[in-house]
């Protein structure tokens, strides 16, 4: 296989379980001060995603570091282009960040009340930034023959893309509601079961609104592939959301992955050959190869990535075996 | 004010800034796991406090850096667009290889750590908290290729209208690096003993929590003596190669504008940057060439000889730092290293003979040394980035080609201000915090349970 390919995938991958970890993460962060009555529930929610999501944030930095490395370009144009967006998402992923350490380690309610609103925050911003900017790369954003980003922070938000950003939070809260029955003890289970079934017909609304608009503004459904993985994630949204419904939370919970899972692949593969479409003119759109570094760093960079790529993901799986247990009242030693 | 100048200090403000963090993290992972290593070892619950302790302060430490360091891989293509497209063939790798071999286990074996104290055996917990050590510093290597390259492109070809990889055993066998990345490490070391020490030194002042403090101020000085002895070693090594490779930055960090056999070294100068000249100076004959050839004579090429020859192999145009900022930057650095050394070795010397304790201006001394590293990491970085402009890459692209052509100076406005207002803030938070666990020491984690704090926020679902 041609390396540009091997590597669009590889980045398609690194998205996809990003979206599927940090999506529960987020959704999860953004439930945490509704579904916490009081310090020791809402310290009960944060250990449910405390021992990983930091190893699941990296998805998205390794994520943004393959592309660097892989395609150049778009990593300079996209950066440079949503500036704004992404100026506001670094700020959310900061306070985000400190707020998991610092609001255990004081006794002041405010304080801590302060950092839980600070998670809520910073997983909210991120988990609608997301939604916009894949829905913008899809959609096309006015890039010019020199490879720059020729519009303003405001030509990233349209009617699509704003229904893109909802989509992708409402889908998050309703993968963290259903990741959070799976993994908490005591009256939490139920308000989780009960968010996650309020918010999966909004999310459910949203999703197809989405996957409606996709199919009026975008070329996506172009794409075979793309076609039958985005009706395929329609299929097991709804699936999870009717096993929400009779109570199979397991169950619902991965399919509410899968349907992350197949939304993200759907739109790289809608994608594909490009990875950001120029509105301007079809032709000024990046692509695996306009965009791309020399053959000869890919391959360095595939050697690396084949070996290391498995490693990761046997200990961050091993992680999540030692952690498989629920998060008791009990058992909150941090 | 312009775009370029606004990039470049929304750069310096946040490097810097991630900087006070990372050495800490560097250095205090290692000490942490050794004390750990301690405790697995003699089965002693005093070594399982004293690292329940530091961890304690290595996490709103590590927090901190890894939070601020989301930033630096974002403002590569955010701020420095034409940089990224023209570097990003060889800039991009080890980026990429630092989030796979090294942010991976640092994060995930963190978690591992600081939840797994009750579910993982003794052994295992003790492993996780090495890997974190050896990751962090692993990353600290990737991150000095990217840098090594920027002071000293090898491995590479330019062609396709950029600087693209040839040799990428070139790139991270990179002899810049190899002295660089020994620098920093230690550095870090330096930082976290320094810390270890006066936090301790505050302990034994105020007669509290004796036998935790009487052990950690040995690991801290131990750990101070030996990394200030070869930081100034792999420092001096480095100094050599740099007259070598990167004769301008040698000249400006001794403010030497004639060339000069041998050449004298500068104690003070007051520098005359208009007219190319010292208005003041004092120094030591011989003294530069010695240190830089192991021999009291042989040429250090001047700065306006340097400009000269700059200016027939690249064109018109200034070719020379800052030079107020590379001289003083350096003498403070070198300063600040011969200072944390002294008070080491005095202070070992007080514990040999038992006399540490009762001596309490040495352990205020050690208390307020506490700022002595950062400034020593900080003047450090300043002088090696400032000391290759108006390079961005020596010799390949300068600073003022780099920066992003279609963010407009009042986007980078916003995202100055926003990130100086939140570093801010932050910074106050953490050592509101730090101040808060030195000042209740090291105390029994308090029962969860006890603080139940009624939420007064809304509630949708019941």
């Amino acid at each position: 296989m041609e390396l540009n390919v091997l590597w669009f995938i590889l980045v398609g991958v690194l998205f996809t379980g990003f979206f599927f970890l940090e999506g529960f993460d987020y959704g999860v962060g953004m439930l945490l001060p509704f579904l916490g009555k009081d310090d020791v529930e809402r310290r009960m929610i944060i250990n449910t995603i405390g021992p990983v999501w930091d190893g699941n944030e990296v998805w998205m930095i390794t994520a943004g570091g393959a592309m660097f490395a892989a395609f150049p370009h778009v990593y300079a144009t996209m950066f440079s282009g949503f500036y704004m967006a992404l100026f506001v998402m670094l700020m959310a992923l900061i306070v985000r960040g400190v707020a998991f350490e610092f609001r255990s380690k004081d006794e002041n309610p405010q304080w801590r009340s302060t950092w839980d609103w600070m998670i809520f925050i910073g997983s909210a911003l991120p988990a609608l930034l997301w939604g916009v900017a894949v829905t913008n790369l899809i959609q096309g954003v006015p890039i010019n023959a020199k490879m720059q980003y020729a519009g303003t922070f405001f030509d990233l938000l349209s009617p699509y893309t704003l229904v893109g950003g909802v989509a992708f939070l409402l889908v998050f809260l309703f993968h963290g509601a259903l990741f959070l029955t799976l993994k908490i003890e005591g009256p939490i289970i139920e308000r989780a079961r009960k968010a996650a079934v309020t918010i999966g017909i909004l999310a459910a609304v949203a999703f197809l609104s989405l996957v409606g608009l996709t199919y009026t503004n975008t070329d996506l459904f172009k794409s075979g592939l793309a076609s039958i993985t985005l009706w395929g994630a329609v299929v097991v949204f709804v699936l999870g959301y009717a096993l929400a419904w009779i109570k199979k939370y397991g169950w619902a919970f991965a399919m509410s992955g899968l349907a992350i899972v197949f939304t993200t692949i759907a739109f790289f593969s809608g994608l594909f050959p490009r990875i950001m479409v120029s509105s301007l003119n079809p032709s000024w759109s990046l692509t695996i190869h306009n965009a791309s570094s020399s053959a000869y760093t890919l391959k360095i960079m595939t050697f690396a990535a084949l070996i290391l790529v498995p490693i990761v993901l046997a200990y961050q799986g091993w992680t999540y075996w030692v952690f498989r247990k629920r998060v008791t009242a009990k058992d909150l030693e941090y | 004010m312009d775009a370029l100048l606004l990039a470049r200090w929304q750069f310096a403000m946040t490097t810097v800034y991630h900087f006070l963090f990372v050495p800490l993290t560097l250095g205090l992972s290692v000490l942490v796991a050794v004390m750990e290593t301690l405790y697995v070892q003699t089965g002693n619950e005093m070594y399982k406090k004293m690292t329940m302790f530091w961890g304690k302060l290595f996490l709103v430490n590590f927090s901190m850096g890894v939070v601020t360091g989301i930033v630096q891989e974002f403002h590569f293509g955010m701020n420095w667009a034409e940089y990224s497209r023209f570097m990003g063939d060889i800039f991009g790798a080890p980026l990429a290889l630092e989030a796979l071999t090294a942010f991976f286990i640092e994060s995930t074996f963190l978690g591992l750590w600081i939840f797994g104290w009750e579910r993982l055996s003794k052994r295992v917990h003790l492993a996780c908290i090495w890997l974190v050590a050896f990751a962090s510093n692993l990353s600290a290597f990737w991150i000095l290729v990217a840098n090594s390259f920027m002071q000293s492109p090898v491995g590479y070809a330019l062609q396709n209208g950029r600087a693209e990889m040839t040799d990428f055993l070139a790139v991270i066998t990179n002899p810049y690096v190899w002295g660089q990345f020994p620098h920093t490490v230690l550095g870090g070391l330096v930082t976290a003993g320094v810390f270890v020490t006066a936090i301790s030194a505050y302990y034994l002042l105020k007669q509290r929590h004796l036998p935790i403090f009487r052990m950690s101020i040995k690991v801290g000085l131990a750990c101070m003596l030996v990394s200030t002895l070869l930081v100034m070693g792999t420092g001096h090594l480095q100094a050599q190669y740099l007259a070598k490779k990167q004769p301008m930055k040698m000249a400006a960090m001794e403010a030497l504008w004639e060339s000069a056999d041998p050449a004298p070294f500068a104690i003070a100068v007051v520098v005359d940057e208009a007219n190319k000249k010292n208005s003041f100076e004092i120094g030591i004959p011989k003294v530069l060439s010695l240190l830089a050839y192991d021999k009291p004579e042989g040429e250090i090429k001047g700065i306006n000889e340097l400009q000269a020859a700059a200016e027939m192999k690249y064109g018109p145009g200034n070719y020379t730092p800052s030079i107020t900022q590379s001289f003083w930057t350096f003498r403070i650095m070198v300063l600040s290293g011969l200072w944390m050394m002294l008070l080491a070795v005095i202070s070992i010397f007080l514990l040999y003979k038992e006399r540490l304790e009762e001596n309490g201006t040495v352990l205020k001394l050690l208390l307020w040394s506490l700022p002595v590293p950062y400034i020593a990491n900080s003047t450090g970085w300043i002088l090696t980035e400032g000391g290759r402009q108006p390079w961005i890459v020596v010799g390949l692209q300068k600073v003022s080609q780099a920066v992003s052509t279609n963010v407009t100076s009042t986007e980078v406005w916003i995202s100055l201000i926003g990130f100086t207002v939140i570093y801010g803030v932050l910074a106050i938070a953490a050592i509101y915090l730090v101040r808060k666990f030195i000042l209740e020491g090291p105390v029994e984690h308090k029962p969860v349970l006890g603080v139940l704090t009624k939420n007064k926020e809304a509630t949708l679902w019941n």
